[in-house]
């Protein structure tokens, strides 16, 4: 009862601060320069937040998509004679039949070895002269399978074949790509800051530039609340009103990015949000508005206590 | 109402007041007169709380000024109208902006509260002189009518004390004339009416209408003045 009565007096004193007071409004004059100065760096700054979010959710989806590929996958080599070979292939997938958490295994056949390999050696590769290994892709319950365990069977039962769970590449590569996601999520956050940063000086620079005004409400009973509230109000419409441009054209500017990429693209494909992720950057203005209002304030509140 | 007790008060190594005194009565008219630079405007200044005493008590109200807060300051100017020599307007704002500014940064701002005050508007702007001139930047007014603009600013809020400060200093004779008759006006309605000024032959002519005391300023100290006017 108690949250349900302290939220609604927040939003009902949030909504009284956006509707504002249209004389107490116009106590501070307009100030040109630092209203359009404000409204552009809240813009640039949401735009690029927009593209930070982007990046960090493409990474996020990257990161995941190798994750699941990497638990899920991995392929057994078996290097032998001649012939060694197709008894060792036969141990090998008998001991794949009795191992805990093998979906299903699969021999590649030589169309498929000389497919992979067309990339670097070309199509006219002699197959059948090159003593190349054998490869079995097998799928797996990374909950159940233990490939550890299948190496020392392999040893045993195959000297010839080798477990490569992908995790020498793919490890790595997730690393990377949680790490871009980080670095996405930082940016978003540094952009935060400098528009905290940014606000914070534009409010100091009004203040100074108003100490006049200032002067007047303070002879005539003006509260400091009353005064920091004048200007606070103005610089979070302008801080709003720029992130709403900003993330309009950061959006419009991902909407107009080579797209299409499904789970299969490649990462600069897949920068375009997906489903329900494309609401996200419409939450970038109320958040600029809510920074500008928390710096603006701080900045106010000090000031007028530092002036006399 | 506000009351100085042994109040001292310099800048840097001058001491411009020293041991000074002072309760100004409720409904009293006070002159407050000496040379330019004796510590007039800074006495003035005590009394609204725009700078604290260096030493001895000032009470506003009854709370010492030392102890209270800025937004007790600030809400002890609703009952203080203060008048200067350099009127300070919002000079974005109209005359009747700037004189119902009072009433707006109070918060009484509902429907009702804003039409009371465009009625009192009305008669205020009528006993200033200033219904003309009511839609006009204070740029564009004369320095007799800034000064009344002033007046009219710092008793719409129906204040228990006006201090003025040179009220007349940029304006001709006859028009301090008529600023003090208001000022009178407003003393007569029960207001205390503190008046600083170097112009002695004004103070005569008040005199003629009004139970002034002239307190001069001499020394760091305050006389009252009596005979020699």
């Amino acid at each position: 009862m108690n949250h349900t009565a302290s939220l609604k007096n927040v939003t009902r004193r949030a909504v009284d601060f956006l509707m504002g007071d249209a004389q107490a409004d116009r106590v501070v004059p307009p100030t040109g320069f630092t209203a359009r100065l404000t409204i552009l760096a809240a813009a640039a700054m949401a735009f690029l937040a927009v593209f930070a979010l982007a990046l960090s959710l493409a990474a996020g989806r990257l990161a995941e998509r190798w994750g699941d590929a990497l638990a899920g996958s991995a392929t057994i080599r078996i290097s032998a004679p001649a012939d060694q070979m197709e008894p060792q292939v036969a141990a090998v997938l008998e001991a794949l039949r009795t191992t805990p958490g093998v979906i299903s295994a699969r021999l590649l056949d030589q169309d498929e070895q000389s497919a992979l390999l067309e990339p670097w050696f070309g199509p006219d590769l002699p197959l059948d002269v090159l003593p190349l290994p054998r490869l079995i892709e097998i799928e797996t319950d990374p909950e159940i399978f233990d490939p550890e365990g299948l190496r020392n069977r392999l040893a045993g039962e195959a000297p010839g074949a080798v477990l490569d769970d992908h995790a020498t590449w793919r490890t790595p590569l997730v690393r990377a790509a949680s790490r871009l996601r980080l670095l996405g999520v930082f940016t978003v956050l540094i952009i935060g800051a400098a528009t905290a940063m940014i606000i914070a000086l534009a409010t100091s620079v009004a203040l100074a530039a108003n100490a006049q005004v200032i002067q007047v409400l303070r002879l005539v009973g003006a509260l400091d609340a009353y005064i920091a509230r004048a200007f606070v109000r103005r610089f979070t419409l302008r801080a709003l009103g720029g992130a709403a441009l900003g993330t309009a054209l950061g959006v419009l500017a991902i909407l107009v990015l080579p797209g299409g990429a499904g789970s299969g693209g490649s990462f600069l494909t897949g920068l375009r949000f997906q489903g329900v992720q494309w609401l996200l950057p419409f939450t970038i203005p109320p958040l600029a508005a809510l920074v500008a209002y928390f710096a603006a304030s701080a900045t106010a509140r000090v000031t007028l206590r530092r002036s006399t | 109402m506000i009351e100085l007790q042994d109040v001292s008060y310099g800048y840097g190594d001058t001491t411009l007041l020293s041991g000074l005194s002072l309760e100004l009565a409720p409904g009293a008219f006070y002159f407050l007169t000496g040379p330019s630079g004796v510590g007039k405007t800074t006495l003035i200044k005590l009394c609204y709380g725009e700078l604290i005493a260096s030493q001895g008590v000032v009470r506003l109200f009854g709370q010492d000024a030392r102890e209270m807060t800025r937004d007790d300051v600030a809400l002890t100017r609703r009952r203080i109208g203060v008048v200067h020599q350099e009127c300070r307007f919002l000079d974005h704002l109209s005359v009747t902006e700037n004189v119902a500014l009072p009433v707006t940064v109070a918060g009484r701002n509902t429907p009702v509260a804003r039409q009371r005050v465009e009625s009192d508007m009305e008669e205020l702007l009528g006993w200033v002189g200033l219904k003309g001139h009511r839609d006009a930047l204070p740029p564009e007014l004369s320095g007799g009518e800034r000064q009344r603009a002033a007046l009219a600013r710092a008793v719409i809020m129906s204040p228990d004390v006006i201090l003025a400060d040179e009220p007349t200093g940029n304006i001709d004779w006859e028009m301090s004339l008529r600023l003090l008759t208001l000022l009178v006006e407003l003393n007569r309605m029960g207001k205390t009416v503190l008046v600083a000024t170097h112009d002695m032959n004004l103070i005569r002519q008040v005199k003629k209408q009004v139970a002034a005391r002239v307190l001069r300023i001499t020394g760091g100290q305050l006389h009252l003045a009596g005979a020699d006017l």
